[in-house]
């Protein structure tokens, strides 16, 4: 057993207390120490001596007292009792968040004497492991950006390996990536359809006729109103924890956004356009056909990017919540086992999916909408 | 006697007039803009409306197109109507061909669209989305998708007062053309006393819902705005319109 302290622990009582207990000790001692050389190490450290603090304000009292009287005997300098420590030393250059850099002296010193078996190197990574999983330690000791410890925001380079070693293997605690990916695909694409569909329909039906309106909008005004993910429980109640309630969490949140565009874009039409409809003497279904539709389409558009976003959220959710596979189920997993690098790299996906959808949504926005190209130039 | 029926639109022009009403009154919330208005149009006649602003003209045009259902009175129009609005109203999402085609129940609706292009000189931008036209380009798009309808009536709601002066002079001589060689009757709205003088058989004057000056313009086509023969009929719609033209031309 080997018990580590941070700096301020060290007294020399407090010291050979957790000694006699027989665990090695490992702490951090002020940089300021007083630790003579007696013996040098290969690995750069070296083994110094501590005298017992007590026996030495004894021993100055006695020559104190000897030096007034004039005594013969002369100052006492025999061997005090004391303990043989091994220090390790070295120096840390830690960049903060705001860019500055700072050096830090570390020094420690252990009970482990044996430089062979115990390298410093070693005890020293030791240490810092140490503190960087500790969740209360906020300042950083290490890492480049000082905010968070390098053991929580592994670098890119480290995320990239762990993102391509996901695909390339398959690993009992996360499956693959790119089934992870095929899974979420799968359930957002499900969910889009069976929550877009009837939104998109809901919204023909209440944005050409007053009838409509009274008969879906109050109703889907109180839905928008719902807290979506505060229905999880409500669901998992209803519905069980399997594919449904995710199902369902998706459709909801990118029914609503679709709607309501779709809505206030068949409404907003010019009158003025509507007119033309009518001095053109078109029937219902052209002016539907070529001025409310095509009208209303931009507003929808920008409801579709809106409900993918929502969608996307309510994925992650959903798939956190309780799911066996797909990617917010790699996310809890690795949360489970500290691997924020899986975390990230799951984070990633979900980002690139969903820029990946809007840029979809976008394409087709230029497609439908290229007569407004006259607009912007 | 023409049919009261606005349904029969496909019915031959019969001898009576393009347009008539009587009595047609409106009022907006209490507000009476039309108070009783007869008005004659006959087959092929140029009519001008003049009036300032808040008068009724607009309300008038309105009614005449059928866009007013709450206007009382009667309200006899038996031929195809068309309206050319102050905006050109095109749909931006059609290309020009598609909006002078919209509406047109004909064999080979396409084909008689860019005929009615051709005519107003836009042959070459039948296939331009319309928000890039210019104000002139939009608005003969416009004169073309009313008058492919060949309209027995057709009606002009201030068409030409946010084009520049320029493109305004050329767009009065086309819509002579256009009315030269189609002979619909027409009903411009305006508030430009020379616009109404170069353009009209007769012009009207509109003031507090009512037509309070009728006269013809006796002088023949082509005119230029400072024909001398215009001159009293000048004088006399500024006074109508309760404009000072002492000391003016």
């Amino acid at each position: 057993m080997l018990l580590l302290a941070d700096r301020n622990f060290y007294s020399y009582q407090l010291w050979n207390a957790a000694a006699a207990t027989g665990a090695h000790l490992l702490w951090r001692v002020k940089a300021g120490t007083h630790l003579p050389v007696v013996a040098e190490l290969p690995d750069g450290s070296w083994l110094t001596r501590i005298p017992d603090p007590r026996a030495a304000q004894a021993r100055r009292h006695k020559n104190g007292q000897r030096r007034r009287r004039g005594s013969t005997p002369g100052p006492d300098t025999g061997p005090l009792p004391g303990i043989t420590v091994r220090v390790i030393e070295y120096v840390l250059t830690v960049t903060a968040g705001d860019g500055r850099t700072r050096t830090e002296r570390y020094r420690h010193i252990t009970t482990l004497t044996d430089w062979r078996a115990c390298p410093a190197a070693e005890l020293a990574a030791g240490y810092a492991w140490r503190w960087a999983i500790d969740p209360g330690k906020q300042g950083a000791w290490h890492g480049d950006i000082g905010l968070i410890p390098a053991d929580k925001l592994p670098q890119p380079a480290a995320v990239w390996h762990t993102a391509v070693s996901l695909v390339t293997t398959s690993s009992p605690a996360y499956g693959t990536l790119p089934g992870a990916i095929l899974v979420s695909l799968q359930r957002m694409a499900i969910g889009f359809a069976v929550g877009g569909t009837p939104a998109v329909l809901l919204a023909l039906v209440a944005g050409l006729s007053r009838l409509g309106e009274n008969a879906v909008d109050p109703l889907l005004q109180i839905v928008r109103m719902l807290p979506l993910f505060g229905l999880i429980p409500v669901f998992i109640v209803w519905f069980g924890i399997g594919e449904l309630p995710k199902i369902i969490l998706i459709a909801l949140g990118a029914a609503i956004p679709l709607y309501l565009n779709t809505f206030a874009g068949i409404r907003g039409v010019d009158a003025k356009l509507a007119e033309v409809g009518r001095v053109q003497r078109l029937t219902r279904a052209e002016t539907i056909r070529h001025i409310v539709l095509p009208g209303a389409l931009p507003q929808a558009l920008t409801g579709l990017r809106q409900s993918l976003g929502v969608a996307w959220l309510a994925l992650v959710v959903a798939e956190q919540v309780n799911a066996n596979a797909g990617l917010g189920f790699m996310i809890s997993q690795a949360t489970q086992f500290l691997r924020n690098d899986v975390i990230l790299v799951a984070l990633a996906v979900y980002a690139v999916l969903g820029l990946i959808t809007d840029a979809l949504v976008r394409l087709l926005e230029r497609r439908a909408l290229a007569w407004r190209r006259g607009i912007l130039g | 006697m023409a049919t009261r029926d606005p349904g029969v639109a496909s019915l031959p022009v019969p001898a009576g007039p393009a347009a008539r009403v009587r009595g047609l009154s409106r009022a907006f919330g209490g507000r009476v803009v039309l108070d009783g208005v007869d008005l004659d149009i006959a087959p092929g006649e140029f009519v001008a409306m003049l009036g300032v602003s808040g008068t009724g003209k607009s309300t008038l045009l309105r009614a005449l197109a059928g866009l007013d259902r709450e206007v009382t009175g009667e309200r006899c129009v038996p031929g195809p109507v068309a309206v050319a609005f102050q905006e050109p109203r095109l749909l931006p999402w059609r290309r020009v061909l598609a909006n002078v085609a919209l509406g047109l129940r004909v064999p080979d609706a396409g084909a008689v669209a860019g005929r009615a292009l051709e005519e107003v000189g836009l042959t070459g931008r039948s296939g331009a989305w319309p928000l890039t036209l210019s104000g002139g380009e939009a608005q003969r798009a416009a004169l073309a998708r009313a008058l492919v309808r060949e309209p027995s009536l057709l009606l002009l709601d201030e068409p030409f007062s946010a084009l520049d002066a320029l493109t305004r002079i050329a767009m009065h001589r086309l819509v002579l053309r256009l009315w030269e060689r189609h002979r619909p009757a027409v009903l411009l709205v305006t508030h430009d006393v020379g616009e109404a003088l170069i353009l009209a058989d007769r012009v009207l004057v509109l003031a507090s819902g009512r037509i309070v000056f009728s006269g013809p313009v006796d002088v023949p086509r082509p005119r230029d705005r400072d024909n001398p023969g215009l001159t009293t009929l000048r004088h006399r719609l500024l006074t109508e319109l309760g404009v000072n033209t002492e000391g003016q031309l």
